[in-house]
């Protein structure tokens, strides 16, 4: 019982890693909490429904059309509203009301043309794969598989590559970034588009676990993605991943009853809160952040 | 049909923007004086709200203890979240407080024996029976009714809304001119300094944040009131950014931008509701609820974009920055 409540942990945080990775990469590079970040999420998800529901594409074209379409609006939203704000120099409480708005509009528009009726990719729910004592669906292990190819990508992107290094070198101090004549204007526009794309393949990996999902879905899974990024220190993109990983499996195994007899399964959001709050009690910058920022 | 011209459809919408003035008052304390971003305002809404509901119906106490005692909630639950949460960076605060205002609507949804569950106020009591916390509010409104001689209760309802919010607005207008404010105001522009003055930051930013915390569960006590009846999701975060909104739209750092953004909030909520003229109408009711809030949210980032000082507010003293 308790191998597969990790198992299940370890699915849930893979999906939390790589969208609380979006959300910080962006943080990193700037300084915006992203409230909508949920609902871009919501959006791919939609648009992967669409391709791969009406139109019959396959599970893989579906996702990839709605990563694609993700990036495409992270981009395209970048252009009308955070560059006019930059361009003023609005500060982190103009740019967090600013997104708490954006937020508002994506998800209303979502319902109003998406329709808030629940959705369900077309995996097979009963086909199981077993492994010793764990048991994991279809979905289940396309998003594990999905999140961790995701994850290397991503290290390896972020460690290895030159726009990579660039994008840390910018999260740890923009103004020596901008002196070392990195282009600023380049580098953002990668950010997005890495976020974009991972907030598009996480909406897929959290429908597909999550079984249904309806155009509100993404504003629940925003909290304990938030939680995870402030955990491992906002704008720190390996604290994102941890935190996220180390979220999932909290949630998941405070179930396990040899845990004090488990926490009530309606109460998981509720772990990671607490976890949170713990955390940040012991150490007040997240694990990998740092204690102020310039 | 004409709802626009009932009275009383106006005299709600005046009642609404009383209780969120109240909401976004504490907001205005908070961050207009103190400079604490807190997203978690509807949570001690709901904390005012629950605990008067609870000991009316489960403790048989008298509203006139239980209504005071909500609101001692309220700020004991601020100061208690300040204590823990005030020493990390604003933008760690901002996240916090949000999750905190989910933690207690999650509790409230899924401790059926203390709040009723999702079933809401309704489920307070024993099983099979409809409970109502309402009864002694509602005799002491027909009294102030036949005192006042009006034959309206949501009349009635305007006078006590807005006569609480004016007095609390007054003295909150007050307490920012006192040397407490002062402080308030020095570590809101710059924490260093203030503290290199010996000023205790955390004691009066936690000050700031339980006294905002009270003014919402005020707002939770007059929402309980005036709908006779709340569930968790009426607690839900959307609230605590039409407070936001509120807060903007009137102006940062002036008491009384309060409310007279918490007016124009209203009259466009209540507005978008008539929205039913092309290119609305191409929409069907129950769509034309989400376009509402499609407005709504897109006021918030126009705000934002083109008057972050708000309609009232000092651009010199902005500190939207």
């Amino acid at each position: 019982m308790f191998l597969q409540l990790l198992a299940n942990g370890l699915v849930t945080g893979s999906v939390y890693a790589i969208a609380a990775l979006g959300v910080s990469l962006i943080y990193g590079i700037l300084r915006l909490v992203n409230f909508a970040y949920g609902d871009m999420m919501a959006f791919a998800a939609l648009i992967t429904y669409g391709v791969n529901g009406p139109l019959h594409q396959s599970m893989i074209v579906a996702t990839l059309a709605g990563m694609a379409a993700t990036a495409i609006l992270a981009l395209l939203i970048d252009v009308v509203l955070w560059r006019p704000l930059r361009a003023r120099r609005a500060g982190f409480m103009s740019l967090f009301l600013a997104s708490i708005g954006l937020a508002l509009v994506l998800r209303q528009s979502l319902l109003l043309f998406g329709s808030a009726q629940p959705r369900t990719y077309k995996v097979n729910p009963y086909r199981v794969f077993v492994l010793g004592s764990i048991r994991l669906s279809e979905a289940q292990v396309i998003a594990i598989a999905g999140a961790a190819a995701a994850i290397v990508a991503a290290g390896l992107f972020l460690a290895y590559t030159t726009t990579g290094r660039v994008l840390r070198a910018m999260a740890d101090d923009r103004a020596l970034a901008a002196v070392a004549g990195i282009d600023v204007g380049r580098a953002i526009r990668v950010a997005w588009l890495i976020s974009g794309l991972l907030a598009g393949l996480a909406g897929v990996l959290a429908a597909l676990v999550e079984y249904s999902f309806d155009p509100n879905f993404g504003f629940q899974l925003l909290l304990p993605v938030f939680a995870a990024v402030v955990l491992g220190g906002i704008g720190s993109a390996y604290g994102a991943l941890a935190g996220g990983l180390v979220l999932g499996v909290a949630q998941e195994v405070s179930t396990w009853s040899g845990f004090a007899g488990g926490v009530n399964p309606v109460y998981k959001p509720v772990v990671a809160f607490a976890v949170l709050a713990l955390a940040l009690m012991l150490r007040p910058q997240g694990f990998f952040g740092r204690a102020r920022v310039a | 049909m004409n709802v626009l011209a009932s009275g009383s459809f106006w005299a709600f919408v005046a009642v609404v923007a009383g209780i969120y003035t109240i909401l976004a008052l504490g907001l205005q304390l908070q961050f207009g004086f103190a400079g604490l971003l807190n997203f978690g305002q509807v949570a001690f809404m709901a904390i005012g709200a629950y605990t008067m509901a609870i000991l009316v119906v489960k403790e048989g106490w008298s509203m006139w203890l239980a209504a005071p005692l909500g609101v001692i909630a309220a700020g004991v639950g601020g100061a208690l979240l300040g204590v823990t949460t005030l020493r990390l960076r604003a933008d760690y605060f901002a996240i916090v407080t949000i999750v905190f205002s989910e933690i207690i609507r999650y509790v409230a949804t899924n401790e059926n024996n203390l709040t009723g569950g999702s079933q809401g106020t309704i489920a307070l009591g024993k099983v099979g029976t409809a409970s109502q916390y309402n009864g002694e509010w509602a005799s002491f409104q027909t009294r102030v009714q036949h005192a006042l001689g009006f034959s309206s209760s949501d009349a009635t309802m305007l006078v006590l809304v807005w006569g609480v919010a004016i007095v609390l607005l007054t003295l909150t207008w007050l307490a920012v001119r006192t040397p407490w404010g002062r402080v308030l105001r020095s570590i809101r522009d710059d924490e260093d300094a203030a503290a290199s003055l010996g000023k205790n930051v955390l004691a009066y930013k936690l000050q700031a944040l339980a006294l905002g915390a009270a003014l919402g569960g005020v707002a939770g006590l007059f929402y309980a009131w005036e709908f006779s009846f709340f569930s968790p999701t009426d607690f839900e975060p959307l609230l605590t950014f039409f407070a936001w909104m509120i807060l903007l739209l009137g102006g940062v750092g002036r008491v009384f931008a309060v409310p007279v953004g918490a007016l124009v909030f209203g009259l466009i909520f209540a507005g978008t509701r008539f929205l039913n003229f092309a290119p609305f109408s191409w929409f069907a009711s129950d769509e034309r609820a989400y376009l509402r809030l499609i407005i709504i949210g897109a006021i918030i980032l126009l705000l934002v974009v083109l008057r972050p000082q708000g309609l009232l507010g000092k651009k010199r003293e902005m500190v939207l920055e």
